[in-house]
């Protein structure tokens, strides 16, 4: 068994390089703006999916390390009959919706959280409470929102070949949208009690400090341009309630653009951690 | 009544869903009763005691921002968990490729108020439940700054932050103090667990950036 979690609180950096971190569905698939700031913004959810993917590639499917929400079709849900059934009884009753009672739908809840990474450490909304029927995870993120304003720039594109056979044209056009240069900054939360309710051990969080440091590694795309985890700091507390309020401990964490505007280019940020006079039972953690 | 907390709480965004318009998610114009009453329990709660949201401070302007994502469109089904639990070679998983739904959530922008409630000893208080032990615990974990989960509003990629302000300290200016009396209309209070659940609804009005919320709880069923 690992050792429980306690609370944390974390801050990362990313950046982007000529490319689009995050579609707007609303906007044409443009980067996600801010429309009164002109900030950028990455979603909560499009984080997620990242640590996700990252989870599912590292430990392929290995016990206790699967994804529920998953992006690509099970190839092999085979391995699931080797699960260790905890109810021998009552599997014709399919028909059935509801778990029958508290202490059936507590067993359900924990195997699944035992099971699936992702409900561990998110949480999940399950049919199988008989309330309220949710699984709040430890882990809380965020808007992650660019320290400056962004510009967003359309790039028409060509295409040599055509959709439609006997066309007269000889090539159609396309439109990328591309930030040139952003860098963005991500707060986010761990519950220690949260992760005693779902099992989420330090195990697991240095699974996911390891999921934010490499999420961008394996996410390469045409759209997404270069992006890069800059850094990433864990403010870690002592105690499962923590020791200090959370937005002082972000205050801390100063971007400044010494560049002026419009940074092309993560050297001319200049990331400032204020180490002086942490407060007792919490420890800066730079990864 | 002796105990009463006021609480300072802000945050960048927030969505308090209003339940007639949940699919494509609207937020009222303000925090209701039920989502303050949550960030208090965030910080801290015991079965022996239940929050009661007197009064709440609308300290910023009310704007809204929207934004569209990519959601799931079903929850987890309780029948197919029992059956790869059994060891049923079963389909237990999300495609979310397959299964996807694109929401949009108008939400609050740059929100801050001051919750003002108190507590109630309930049914589950036993001998060694005193008003003030519980008292203490919170005021403690709220100027510590320590909570049992981050509070948020309405929803957890919202979080709010928080600071207590003691008896002696003055109120935080609001946008609209002295702009006199606006009607936000009908507003969800809270859902009343003693009566199965049903959820309770109330007239709210800011008068000077000021909700005087109802103890709905109170008036009979």
């Amino acid at each position: 068994m690992s050792k429980p979690v306690n609370r944390c609180e974390f801050t990362f950096f990313f950046d982007v390089r000529n490319g689009n971190p995050n579609g707007d569905p609303d906007a044409g698939n443009m980067p996600r703006i801010d429309p009164e700031t002109g900030h950028g913004i990455v979603t909560d959810v499009c984080l997620k999916r990242k640590i996700r993917n990252y989870v599912e590639i590292v430990k392929g499917g290995e016990e206790g390390y699967h994804i529920y929400v998953s992006e690509v079709a099970a190839l092999n849900e085979k391995h699931r009959q080797a699960y260790r059934a905890l109810r021998e009884e009552d599997t014709d009753k399919l028909k059935e919706l509801k778990p029958s009672d508290k202490a059936e739908s507590y067993k359900l809840t924990r195997w699944m959280c035992n099971n699936y990474y992702d409900i561990r450490t998110f949480g999940a909304v399950m049919t199988t409470k008989i309330n309220c029927g949710q699984v709040r995870g430890p882990v809380q993120f965020c808007f992650a929102r660019s320290v400056d304003p962004v510009f967003s720039q359309e790039l028409t594109i060509t295409r040599r070949a055509v959709t439609q056979e006997h066309s007269e044209k000889e090539r159609e056009m396309g439109r990328k949208h591309v930030i040139p240069y952003a860098l963005y900054r991500m707060d986010g939360y761990v519950s220690g009690n949260l992760a005693q309710q779902t099992n989420f051990t330090a195990d697991d969080l240095e699974l996911l400090w390891a999921a934010i440091q490499n999420m961008f590694e394996y996410d390469r795309s045409a759209s997404h341009g270069q992006m890069a985890l800059r850094k990433l700091i864990v403010f870690e507390h002592n105690t499962i309630l923590g020791n200090a309020p959370a937005h002082q401990l972000f205050e801390r964490i100063h971007v400044e653009n010494t560049a002026g505007f419009p940074v092309r280019d993560y050297k001319d940020y200049l990331i400032d951690i204020d180490r002086t006079d942490l407060p007792a039972g919490v420890t800066l953690i730079e990864k | 009544m002796g105990y009463r907390v006021k609480l300072h709480v802000w945050g960048n965004y927030a969505c308090f869903t209003r339940p007639e318009m949940k699919a494509e998610r609207v937020s009222y114009d303000v925090i209701t009763p039920s989502a303050a009453r949550g960030i208090l329990e965030a910080i801290y709660w015991k079965p022996a005691i239940h929050w009661v949201v007197d009064r709440i401070h609308v300290l910023e302007e009310i704007k809204f921002e929207s934004i569209r994502r990519n959601e799931t469109e079903s929850k987890i089904s309780a029948v197919h968990v029992k059956s790869a639990m059994a060891g049923k070679t079963k389909h237990l998983r999300k495609v979310v490729v397959e299964e996807r739904q694109q929401r949009m959530t108008l939400m609050l922008k740059n929100v801050g108020y001051v919750i003002e409630a108190h507590f109630e000893m309930t049914v589950a208080a036993g001998g060694r439940d005193s008003p003030q032990k519980h008292y203490d615990i919170f005021i403690r974990r709220a100027r510590l700054g320590q909570m049992f989960q981050q509070p948020y509003f309405g929803c957890r990629e919202f979080p709010a932050h928080f600071r207590l302000i003691g008896n002696e300290e003055s109120m935080p200016a609001s946008r609209y103090a002295g702009t006199g009396e606006r009607d936000l209309q009908w507003m969800l209070w809270d859902l009343d667990y003693k009566a199965g659940m049903t959820a309770k609804f109330f007239r709210a009005v800011m008068k000077d950036g000021i909700i005087e919320v109802p103890d709905l709880g109170k008036e009979g069923r």
